[in-house]
């Protein structure tokens, strides 16, 4: 491995309107490395890239490539340069050959025809390269997705690349496909290129990087070689706390649950294949359960199982210690289960809608359609909720989409209460709000669960956690891997669990 | 957080410009025919233009009331002219069959219904983009129509049929009435349950609804089949309308009447809100603008132009893209003229 940086970025800052989304970000890769970029949500790693390739010029900072000083206007430039970049969502068309999408934008030929013989020769070559063994007159959309992966690094790499970008490259990928991918990555490293590896898999991480640099809120935490940064210490880098942090839990969350508490919602071996590994989960009333885990690793996904929007390949769910069924959403609310996603704006609002149709839906649903609430009554509930949630809105006719995003999850949030659930599941309920409100919300679970209902609360800040739950299930790799209990639930022990530290060192 | 211009600006209601729209075109009218809007009573019962663009334009209504609740879903139904020929042709063959007026309007709606539900399941359950799924049956339906009729024209001779559209009651035209009827019905059953805001919530947020607890794709499906059931009923108005069922000529290119009346009424392609009030008066425009045409003696064969610009026109200033570009050439415009 030579010392002679391939790439270098110094003081890179990036602003959108306002927000600083990078701030003066170092980052340096050598020859014949594989180079781990990691951070949580908002770190900055998409950003980076994207300056990288040329989607958004920097506000300040320089990038050299091999000594030279290069300013990539447009992917294409950065393309010429020597960078190859292939994105988490394969970006190729489907429809056609593999040998078409590897030439696409370049093919030889003049005058507009194509020299369809050397298109072949030409992708045969770039699979050789990579050692891969596929026709490339196939249909590219008929291969499997780790192929089609591979077709993507093919083409990138055609252009006698110095430096290849791969942009979460094994989210869909399974094991095997994935230890395929490494061999590849392995082979271009000796081959003397430099590998950027984006990615959310610790274990693929430690399996394949030689170094790692972590950003954090759009800053560099620093760089360090793999081997010698404990796992614990890496994952404190990337939430911003120290390993040796064991401040305790603050006293207004510490008020034990009853053992005794009813169960609401039990799964056993309930698992999805590609999404979640099966698990067991009871949910009992009064109790905050948190679920927590870094990003990717199966939080959301446990959640979509419990809700029903997703079937579940194996395993079964009890209500009350009765066998259920939850084919879809409409299911689990009708048996008094309720969802806030975390993505709000997808899976949340109906924009055009007003806060009250918004406020009432769910439980509109829930009664079925013939038997309406009566004008008066939805307009009751609505200032009721939009007083006990402090709900900022001009009217209940305004339109959701017209709210900021607090006000809106409260609106969200005030849906499932109407409906009276004895469940319910909150995806990052705070993701992307303002703290006031935030501080309102945490208010609000502890709330819910002084009446009673079972809490089911995700969220990637290990502080919110701590404070609003009374156990915390810790979710790894797509695998509910432990439990913490009250006792020993304090910010440093949280995070070694997420970072599956005490299984290694 | 304090929001001072958090005060909801009330949006112009797209009603306003469609009022305008039709008192323009009334005005052109006048100009050119002082009598334009005169009604008198002959022969027992109201004669006068305004009242031949209410009998004429019931049939667009109608079609429209169906077409609004499947644009709120997202979707839209090209069939609809084509189920109107199906229709017309079952009921000719149900009348020459001496079945009885109830039978044949009962046959009607099951036809109706029958192709909402096709073109419902291929939406909602099978997940084929509106415009593909109702395509089909769009041009299949000729075929069908071709079928039952066995590539005649059938001749309808039924007074209590031919009633449906032609008829008065105590002097006003039957048809007009009977669909203002079926829209203050829809009216009452969309607004009254939670019917109406279920479909503007699929067509607002599909994913969001579903995960409310809303069947989407039930909601789907029934607006395709009331839709279905509008159409088929339709056809009887145009078999009843010339006496005949032709599956060739029944309903040719109602569907874009119709859906050219929702958009103009304020429902947008895109789903969502939705407003039957809109429509209707958006099928009064549409129906004026045919009747301005003829007694402008424009050839008919001419006449799908204007109403092509009037309809890429509307489409246009929908288009919050489309109006942020005009917006910008003009202020451009008024820079550089400065």
């Amino acid at each position: 491995m030579s010392d002679e940086p391939l790439l270098q970025l110094r003081g890179i800052t990036k602003r959108f309107l306002g927000v600083t989304a990078l701030d003066g970000v170092d980052f340096t890769l050598r020859a014949g490395e594989i180079h781990a970029l990691l951070g949580e949500n908002g770190a900055g790693k998409s950003t980076l890239i994207k300056v990288l390739t040329g989607v958004h010029a920097p506000d300040a900072g320089t990038i050299t490539l091999t000594g030279k000083r290069i300013a990539p206007a447009s992917p294409k430039d950065a393309e010429q340069a020597g960078l190859s970049t292939v994105y988490q969502e394969v970006n190729l068309i489907p429809a056609l050959s593999v040998a078409e999408n590897i030439v696409l934008g370049r093919q030889p030929g003049r005058f507009g025809f194509v020299n369809w013989l050397a298109v072949r020769r030409h992708a045969r070559k770039a699979l050789a390269r990579l050692e891969i063994d596929c026709d490339v007159d196939a249909e590219l959309g008929s291969l499997s997705v780790a192929l089609q992966q591979m077709v993507a690094i093919a083409r990138a790499l055609d252009l006698r690349a110095k430096l290849l970008i791969l942009d979460e490259p094994t989210a869909s990928l399974d094991e095997k496909e994935v230890a395929e991918l490494f061999g590849i990555m392995c082979r271009l490293r000796a081959d003397g290129l430099g590998i950027v590896f984006v990615t959310h898999f610790l274990d693929q991480v430690y399996a394949i990087s030689d170094r790692l640099t972590v950003l954090r809120n759009g800053q560099l935490v620093g760089e360090f070689p793999t081997a010698s940064l404990p796992r614990l210490a890496l994952v404190g880098k990337m939430l911003g706390r120290d390993v040796s942090d064991e401040s305790g839990r603050p006293a207004s969350a510490s008020t034990a649950t009853k053992n005794a508490a009813a169960t609401v919602l039990e799964a056993r071996g309930l698992g999805r294949r590609g999404a979640v590994h099966p698990f067991d989960l009871t949910l009992r009333r009064g109790e905050v359960t948190g679920l927590a885990g870094l990003l990717g690793s199966g939080r959301t996904e446990t959640a979509r199982l419990l809700f029903g929007i997703d079937r579940a390949d194996t395993g079964e769910l009890y209500l009350h210690a009765q066998r259920a069924a939850l084919p879809s959403p409409r299911n689990a609310v009708r048996l008094g289960l309720a969802f806030c996603s975390e993505d709000r704006k997808r899976e949340g609002i109906l924009p055009n809608l007003s806060v009250r149709e918004n406020l009432i839906i769910a439980l509109q649903a829930k009664r079925g359609g013939a038997r309406s609430l009566a004008r008066a009554e939805q307009e009751k509930l609505c200032a009721h909720y939009t007083a006990a949630l402090r709900i900022k809105t001009a009217d209940a006719e305004t339109p959701i989409k017209n709210l900021s995003g607090g006000n809106q999850q409260k609106v969200l949030l005030a849906r499932w209460l109407a409906t009276q659930p004895e469940l319910i599941i909150l995806d990052e309920p705070t993701r992307g709000i303002d703290v006031g409100a935030r501080a309102e919300i945490e208010a609000l679970i502890a709330q819910l669960r002084a009446d009673g209902l079972a809490v089911l609360f995700i969220s990637s800040e290990i502080e919110e956690i701590v404070r609003t739950c009374s156990r915390v299930l810790v979710m790894r790799e797509r695998r509910l891997a432990e439990e913490v209990s009250t006792a020993d639930l304090t910010p440093g022990r949280l995070m070694q669990a997420m970072a599956g530290a005490h299984e290694e060192s | 957080m304090k929001n001072p211009d958090s005060r909801p600006r009330r949006p112009v209601s797209p009603l306003v410009w469609l009022v305008a729209g039709l008192a323009l075109l009334v005005l052109l009218n006048l100009t050119k025919n002082p009598a334009f809007l005169r009604v008198t009573w002959h022969d027992g019962h109201l004669f006068g233009t305004p009242i031949d663009i209410l009998t004429q334009g019931s049939r667009t209504m109608l079609l429209a009331l169906g077409m609004t609740l499947v644009i709120a879903t997202g979707g839209v139904d090209l069939s609809v002219g084509s189920v109107c020929a199906i229709t017309g042709a079952v009921c000719a063959l149900t009348l020459q069959h001496g079945q009885s007026l109830a039978v044949t309007l009962a046959a009607a709606i099951g036809v109706g219904a029958a192709a909402g539900l096709a073109n419902g399941l291929l939406v909602a359950r099978l997940g084929i983009q509106p415009i593909v799924a109702t395509l089909i049956l769009m041009v299949a339906g000729r075929g069908i129509a071709q079928l039952v009729t066995d590539g005649q024209v059938l001749i309808i001779k039924h007074a209590a049929f031919e009633f449906l559209a032609t008829g008065f009651v105590l002097g006003a035209p039957f048809a007009p009435l009977a669909v203002g009827a079926l829209y203050l019905v829809s009216h009452a059953a969309l607004r009254r349950t939670a019917a109406g805001l279920f479909i503007e919530a699929v067509g607002d947020n599909e994913t969001a609804s579903r995960f409310a607890g809303l069947a989407a794709a039930r909601v789907k499906v029934l607006a395709y089949v009331f839709c279905g059931i509008c159409a088929g009923l339709t056809g009887v108005l145009i078999a009843a309308n010339i006496g005949a069922a032709d599956g060739n000529r029944a309903g040719e290119n109602a569907e874009l009447d119709a859906i050219f009346a929702v958009v103009v009424g304020g429902t947008a392609l895109t789903g969502g809100r939705f407003t039957l009030l809109g429509s209707l008066l958006g099928a009064l425009l549409i129906q004026t603008l045919t009747t301005t045409m003829y007694n402008l003696g424009v050839a008919p064969a001419v006449a799908p132009v204007p109403k092509a610009l009037v309809i890429v026109g509307v489409s246009l200033l929908q288009s919050e893209k489309f109006r942020a570009l005009v917006a910008r050439a003009w202020r451009r415009e008024g820079r550089s003229g400065a």
